[in-house]
């Protein structure tokens, strides 16, 4: 038996991706149609023996109870949320919830970061797992020698794929195989996890924490797996399939394009399919359109659109690159392109939202996605997808360009390279 | 004074830098201004008046303007005399270099900028003129900052007695239209070199008191760059609209002033206007949205495109769902791609376009 853990943070967590995890939990925000963790499920339950997907973090459970509900009904699979009290680090929420996680004695289970986005080779790595008995197997990947400093960075025997040294976020170049965020854990892993938390408790008591974190907060990356580098129980697997994490809101955007690339060979019936085969519109591949969704015949959709429950699209309007979300309606003639559209949110007609890709250098091998801050070193905001916030309108004849509208407001002009507070 | 033998002069000078990428294709007096060359406003404004003469001081591009004004020239039955200057001459040599044209007679004739668009009003300023029976005649018209220009005061009598470049405190709100009347014993005051008839004839004219004021009724406008003649165009499709019109046109979609050529075409569910010239064999497509801007000959506007405040020029093609704003001027025959948004550009002749361009520039 096996189960499957993802760790989905909380409200305080996933800040970069506003303001569009302002009205929802980022787990839940639509990529190609779908939540993001239900992607993360859907790769888990695609495993045989797999019966049960726990979902830790500490969103309040209202948020995500009736999604976890939803899925257990979809994939017929026990789905829980379990609730942290308070944030308590990848590993101590783990740590926390290691008595449901254990029930029934399953032989491992997965453990997945809830913002990693891939086409997860979860197979492989549990057969991967199982033939080097490791107590941690991690899924790896190749990243450049400059943008591996981001990212958990792993050295490995490149014979056995030991882990021989592990360092979160290095400041100067230590490795190009980084830490996916996705692991197979034998339940062992609890003692030594129990071992760390005992310590860091100890710790705790004689105030050397100084108050500085919670009591139960554990870090895998740092407090666990580090550590382990070099003891023969951590494996690599070093896979070259995509994958991506989310992070800004213009990853977002990446990731649907990839998810609808996956789509053509494991879901094609999710992808709209062009005028003359049974669609209406003009469809440039690859794009998903809701059932629900209204579109305009002579409106031109795509490459790599998603269009969300209920939401418009009027006469004569072009979507291309751009994710819009339930109930938003964009009037005739407009033009929507790398940008996203809020739930709810209202574009006039003849109007034009564009915004600038952040892509990774497709010309790069290895390149991730990279997610610049805000603003640049002159104070100026760096050109961005445009994404408006739900529950906007954007009037008609107007621009909006390379800028992040926050929710609820009524624009009146045309915006270039501003935030709308 | 008669009808007959009425001449005029008119000052077409350089290369209307001002108005490129647009002139680098066609001298300037030929670029159309609500589909007729800004030249031929003035031409005909002056026949009306009874000008059977005109003289055009041109010093650049003078062969393709008298290949395509002597068709004209014929069609209204008056002479064109074309005044070469081979070298620039400023606004008042060329009214030496002519000397021999206008001095044939000792009536007055006219002296016009070539920029200026307006409701001319010939027959009273010639009127005007014999009425105070000194030797010249300016046309003022009303600005609403004159700091920025040069003023002209003047008495009761409209007799003018200074000129006051760029005045800080408000002295008058009438500034130099661009338009005169003066008496061949003017040329004596003119010396045969590049010389400027505002600095150094008219000055001592209004000295000796020989200079009056006419005062212009009615719009007027110096459409020399693109963001005044986008101005002056409307300004005159607002005039049509008071005096002739019949000449705007009518039909589903248009808002406003709009002067469309027969031989254009627009398509269906398409916003036109206000204040839209579209020109002979334009074709603008189905969901095409256009204020503000005029669309020279042979253009091509494809379907789902915003444009405001825009000159497009001869045989462009502006592709599908692109956004122009911002005085944009497009030069003969530029692509501009589908999807592509352009604000402030100044585009040079045979470019195509595939990047958006969101600030003001020029794209050589």
């Amino acid at each position: 038996m096996l189960k499957a853990v993802i760790l989905i943070g909380g409200p305080q967590k996933g800040t970069r991706f506003r303001p569009l995890s302002l009205d929802i939990p980022k787990p839940l925000f639509p990529i190609a149609g779908l939540p993001l963790v239900q992607h993360l499920i859907e790769a888990c339950v695609a495993n045989e023996g797999l019966s049960e997907i726990l979902l830790i973090g500490f969103y309040p459970s209202a948020q995500i109870q009736p999604f976890a509900n939803e899925m257990q009904q979809i994939y017929n699979v026990t789905i829980k949320y379990l609730q942290e009290f308070t944030a308590l680090g990848t590993a101590g929420g783990l740590y926390h919830f290691r008595d449901q996680i254990r029930f029934g004695n399953p032989e491992g289970f997965f453990l997945m970061n809830g913002d990693v986005c891939s086409d997860f080779p979860l197979k492989e790595l549990y057969e991967f797992h199982k033939q080097k008995k490791a107590l941690v197997t991690i899924m790896g990947t190749e990243a450049t020698r400059h943008q591996s400093l981001n990212y958990g960075c792993i050295v490995t025997n490149r014979e056995t794929n030991e882990m021989t040294h592990y360092v979160e976020k290095p400041s100067s170049y230590v490795s190009t195989l980084i830490n996916c965020g996705v692991y197979v854990c034998s339940p062992d892993i609890f003692h030594t996890i129990g071992a760390v938390n005992n310590e860091l408790q100890e710790r705790y008591r004689n105030g050397y924490m100084n108050g500085t974190r919670e009591a139960g907060y554990i870090q895998l990356e740092q407090e666990i797996l580090a550590p382990l580098a070099g003891t023969g129980q951590i494996f690599v697997l070093p896979v070259v399939n995509w994958w991506s994490q989310i992070k800004s809101a213009g990853s977002a955007i990446y990731a649907n394009r990839h998810y609808l690339q996956l789509y053509k060979t494991k879901f094609p019936e999710r992808l709209a399919r062009s005028k003359g085969q049974g669609e209406t519109c003009t469809i440039y591949p690859d794009v998903h359109v809701d059932p629900t969704a209204v579109i305009h015949p002579s409106a031109v959709l795509g490459p790599n659109v998603s269009v969300g429950p209920g939401a418009t699209v009027g006469a004569g309007t072009r979507l291309k690159e751009s994710i819009v979300l339930r109930d938003a309606s964009i009037d005739d003639r407009s033009l929507v392109m790398h940008s996203i559209i809020g739930r709810g949110s209202h574009v006039g007609r003849w109007t034009r939202v564009e915004g600038t890709p952040s892509d990774p250098d497709p010309n790069k091998p290895f390149t991730k996605m990279e997610n610049p801050p805000l603003f640049n070193k002159d104070g100026r905001l760096n050109p961005s997808i445009t994404i408006v916030g739900c529950s906007v309108s954007v009037p008609s004849e107007t621009i909006l360009l390379n800028s992040i509208v926050l929710p609820n407001k009524e624009l009146s002009r045309s915006i270039k390279n501003e935030i709308i507070l | 004074m008669s009808e007959e033998g009425k001449r005029a002069l008119i000052l077409v000078g350089g290369y209307g830098t001002r108005l490129r990428p647009l002139t680098l294709s066609r001298p300037k007096p030929l670029v159309e201004f609500a589909n007729k060359p800004i030249l031929l406003h003035q031409i005909e404004a002056l026949v009306d008046a009874g000008v059977t003469e005109v003289i055009l001081a041109v010093s650049y591009r003078a062969k393709q303007m008298e290949e395509e004004l002597t068709v004209e020239a014929a069609k209204l039955g008056i002479t064109i005399v074309f005044s070469h200057e081979t070298e620039p001459m400023g606004t008042a040599g060329p009214i030496a270099l002519a000397r021999e044209h206008l001095s044939k007679s000792t009536k007055p004739f006219f002296v016009l900028n070539s920029d200026i668009i307006c409701d001319f009003p010939f027959r009273e300023l010639a009127k005007f003129h014999e009425g105070h029976g000194k030797e010249g005649t300016i046309v003022v018209t009303k600005v609403e900052e004159p700091s920025k220009y040069g003023v002209v005061v003047y008495d009761q009598n409209n007799c003018i007695e200074s000129f006051v470049e760029k005045p800080q405190e408000f002295i008058s709100n009438k500034i130099n239209a661009g338009l005169y009347i003066l008496n061949p014993s003017v040329i004596d005051r003119i010396e045969l070199r590049p010389t400027s008839i505002e600095k150094e004839v008219f000055p001592f004219m209004a000295t000796d008191k020989q200079l009056y004021a006419f005062e212009l009724q009615g719009f007027w406008m110096d459409v020399g760059q693109p963001k005044d003649f986008l101005t002056g165009m409307c300004l005159y499709l607002n005039h049509l609209r008071e005096t002739n019109s019949q000449k705007l046109y009518k039909g589903p979609g248009v808002v406003g002033n709009v002067l469309v050529d027969p031989t254009a075409k627009i398509g269906s569910n398409c916003q036109i206007g206000p204040n839209v010239t579209i020109g002979p064999g334009v074709v603008i497509e189905d969901g095409v949205c256009i204020k503000r801007s005029t669309i020279l000959r042979g253009a091509v506007v494809c379907s789902n495109s915003w444009l405001e405040s825009c000159i497009v020029g001869w045989k462009c093609h502006v592709g599908k769902w692109v956004r122009m704003e911002g005085s944009t001027v497009l030069g003969e025959d530029v692509i501009v791609k589908d999807e592509t948004y352009i604000n402030g550009g100044q585009v040079l002749p045979h470019k195509s376009i595939a990047t958006s361009v969101p600030e003001p520039q020029i794209i050589m």
